[in-house]
């Protein structure tokens, strides 16, 4: 981390919920508080309700229920244009009839600022995203990199001490979305502005955010600090969603001051660590990160538990190999390592022992 | 791009050799010839059944044949004299052409044309033909005798401008300019100048129903544009209901509506807003015009706003919001001008049907809510003077082009989507 905020609350969903047909809740019961300065990230699939909260809260929503406080104020009636947060939608949403320079004038005209005023605000949003020279061309004549850059500096022309952001990197290329992503994180440092962000993507979730909000089926399943979320993730549904994971099904078998022996279906003992196992004989999924498997008996912790496992599939990705085994019946467990000088490429067919740190494994609930 | 003055050897060529022009028009020449046989039934059928008749219809407005055309003796006269008195060669020449006329039974039609530019002279050309073949030298007393008629000047002036093979004389009456007797133009009779009234109620009635199709046809599309599809068909059904439904059906109903025995106006004595003896004259008048036409133009408004609106994604309104715009100013800077490629297609649209509207002004107008098409039909039909009904859907044809062209310069034709 490179900065704790503090959380002073400064966005606060109070048990929020919503309903767009009043049959079925789209968000369930949000409670987040999220404090001045922050970056958070709400990171979900369609249809997990992250796009709704953050509608909500740039007032494009209403809530069915529970208060949305913004630095302590309900704004759950206060019409959008009276919040003053700023929003980079989408697919930028940059009008098209106007200018790059009229479409930066436009929040400032209409909160009635003079005219030299507005120039020099406009001049100076455009160069904090190093597109003044553009300012007399059209949306529809800049490419799409540019047009996020312009609606990046729209939402900020104002000085809003909120921006939300809805998905703003989904249009661009890979390349392109990885530089934006440092450029917005930037600009978040050094101008001390709160961003909600969401997305689908946990790259950029882990990129960018002080902290991320796992969404799904309208809850929050987990909200914490990037490295936290991918280390130590709470449930079976984040530790899948966030990065690659692998799952082995067991039944506990016993419990000792948190850490957990897992017996498999075929048989096997694994060792894991308890996060919301609580009994013998409960059954269980242990996750497992691709990158955490050893395959080396040498670079084992003693006493580790092995499972016996079949080379399928032997990847050759450049800086890593990336092999898929057989492991407990299951097709689909990967396991990643480095490419290092003196590395072996395993083959398929080939008949090895694969292990792990206590630490690494987690005995989650099955979902 | 290859110059036909470069040196040859800088000349883009393909790898056998052949530069490179060529060969790309040899490679594309037979889906370009392909393309062409696919629109030549087209291409017929818009000539014979578009331009052939409009060429006509030009040709018909300053089409002069019915008076030259059998009498040539006069008419070589009147070229041989510009600006001369009749003299006795001239009253001989008539006579001749009359005689000539009457036996080919042309005289009708030539009576016919003088008696556009002056009223009452037709059956003088009838009865003098019938005698014309007992005439003798002099022949200008011989036929003065006839009739003292002929010394008129003012016949004389419009025989003379009848004599060309083309004229302008049909232009110069849509325009309400008449003959007098020195042969000069002049503006008609206070009474009788009927059609720059009538091409000024039409295109002022235009506006007005253009202006009502978009103030009703504007909320209609944005509701289309914005309602969840289900109900959004729905509503399209409605909208285009009106279109599946005779022209002639949907205006008698109209009829049954606004007359002042009709549904309207009972409702409105029923329940006391206005008395038995007020009742509301709606038809047979401007207002029903209106009424009617706006109804049947209004789809021709709400198709092309649906279409632009459409295409305007929610997320501007929501971002203008989001930038501090109240709703209005929303609409007004960030809506309103993204519909203008609509606004402007559904008002050119509906503005040239209504210009050239004929079936509803003529069932529901009455006397002053007839529109200048009624009037091009009028002398189609009934007056058979078709050369005048031509010169006036001439000068409505220039006038929707004029307004074509205007538009273009204005908001730039490619600015506007029809669908």
């Amino acid at each position: 981390m490179v900065n704790e905020p503090q959380n002073d609350g400064f966005v606060v969903f109070d048990h929020v919920q919503k309903s767009y047909d009043g049959e079925a809740l789209v968000v369930k019961d949000l409670n987040l508080s999220i404090g001045k300065g922050e970056f958070l990230t709400m990171l979900g699939p369609s249809g997990s309700g992250k796009t709704t909260c953050l509608m909500m809260l740039a007032g494009f929503e209403t809530a069915t229920h529970g208060d949305i406080r913004l630095e302590g104020r309900p704004i759950n009636e206060v019409p959008p244009h009276k919040r003053g947060i700023g929003m980079v939608f989408q697919n930028y949403a940059l009008f098209p009839h106007m200018t790059v320079g009229e479409n930066l004038s436009f929040p400032l005209e209409v909160r009635g600022m003079g005219k030299s005023e507005r120039e020099a605000k406009v001049k100076r949003a455009l160069d904090m995203v190093q597109m003044y020279s553009f300012i007399n061309r059209r949306p529809a004549q800049l490419s799409g990199g540019q047009q996020q850059r312009i609606a990046l500096a729209r939402a900020l022309v104002f000085d809003p001490g909120l921006v939300l952001m809805d998905e703003p990197l989904g249009a661009l290329d890979k390349q392109l979305r990885e530089h934006m992503q440092f450029e917005i994180k930037h600009l978040h440092e050094s101008l001390g502005i709160t961003v909600v962000y969401v997305t689908h993507d946990q790259g950029e979730a882990l990129t960018m955010s002080d902290r991320v909000a796992v969404f799904n089926d309208g809850r929050i399943q987990q909200l914490a600090p990037p490295d936290e979320l991918y280390e130590r993730p709470q449930n079976s549904f984040v530790a899948q969603f966030i990065g690659e994971n692998n799952k082995l099904e067991g039944v506990v078998e016993s419990i000792d001051n948190g850490r957990a022996l897992v017996r498999l279906g075929t048989g096997e003992l694994i060792d894991a660590t308890a996060v919301n196992v609580t009994a013998k004989g409960q059954k269980t999924v242990v996750s497992i990160r691709p990158e955490r498997v050893e395959y080396k008996a040498e670079l084992l912790p003693s006493g580790a538990h092995t499972v016996d496992a079949e080379v399928l599939e032997f990847i050759y990705m450049g800086d890593l190999f990336r092999t898929r085994l057989r492991v407990a019946g299951s097709d689909d467990f990967v396991i990643k390592s480095r490419n290092t000088s003196g590395q072996r490429m395993l083959k398929p067919g080939e008949k090895i022992k694969i292990g792990w740190a206590p630490d690494d494994a987690r005995a989650l609930e099955p979902s | 791009m290859a110059n036909a003055d470069m040196p040859a050897d800088t000349m883009l060529r393909t790898a056998d050799g052949q530069p490179l022009k060529s060969a790309l028009a040899k490679a594309s020449r037979k889906a370009r010839i392909r393309a062409f046989l696919l629109v030549v039934p087209l291409l017929i059928f818009v000539l014979l059944t578009f331009v052939i008749p409009i060429g006509q219809m030009l040709s018909r407005s300053v089409n002069n044949d019915q008076f030259s055309e059998s009498m040539i003796n006069i008419g070589v006269w009147f070229d041989e004299n510009p600006n001369a008195e009749p003299d006795e060669a001239a009253y001989a020449a008539l006579a001749a052409d009359l005689v000539y006329s009457a036996a080919n039974r042309m005289i009708g039609n030539a009576g016919t044309r003088i008696n556009y530019e002056v009223p009452g002279t037709r059956s003088l050309f009838t009865s003098s033909g019938r005698k014309a073949k007992n005439l003798k030298a002099p022949f200008k007393e011989a036929l003065l005798e006839l009739d003292e008629d002929w010394a008129r000047p003012d016949l004389w002036a419009a025989m003379r401008s009848a004599s060309g093979t083309t004229t302008f004389n049909f232009y110069q009456a849509a325009v309400d300019r008449k003959i007098n007797a020195d042969g000069q133009f002049e503006r008609a009779d206070e009474n009788s100048r009927i059609y720059m009234t009538l091409f000024g109620r039409t295109f002022a009635l235009s506006v007005v129903i253009t202006g009502l199709c978009l103030l009703l046809g504007f909320p209609i599309a944005h509701l289309l544009a914005t309602l969840p599809l289900r109900k959004a068909s729905l509503l399209m059904i409605l909208v285009l209901l009106p279109f599946w439904t005779s022209l002639l059906v949907r205006t008698t109903s109209w009829m049954v509506l606004l007359q002042g025995q009709g549904v309207i106006n009972n409702v409105l004595v029923s329940l006391g807003i206005v008395t038995e003896d007020g009742r509301l004259e709606m038809m047979y008048n401007q207002t029903g015009t209106i009424i009617a036409m706006t109804h049947i133009l209004l789809p021709f408004m709400i198709l092309p706003l649906y279409s632009v609106m459409k295409t305007i994604p929610p997320s501007y309104a929501r971002a203008a919001r989001s930038l501090g715009a109240t709703s209005w100013t929303t609409f007004r800077r960030i809506y309103l001008p993204q519909t203008v490629s609509g606004i402007g297609a559904g008002g050119i649209l509906c503005f040239i049907l209504a210009v050239g509207y004929y079936i509803t002004p003529a069932l529901v107008g009455g006397a002053d809510g007839t529109l200048i098409s009624n009037q091009i039909a009028f002398h189609m039909q009934n007056s058979l003077n078709w050369s005048l009904a031509a010169a006036l859907a001439t000068m409505l044809l220039a006038s929707v082009l004029i307004l074509y062209w205007a538009y273009d310069r204005l908001v730039g034709i490619d600015n506007m989507k029809l669908g």
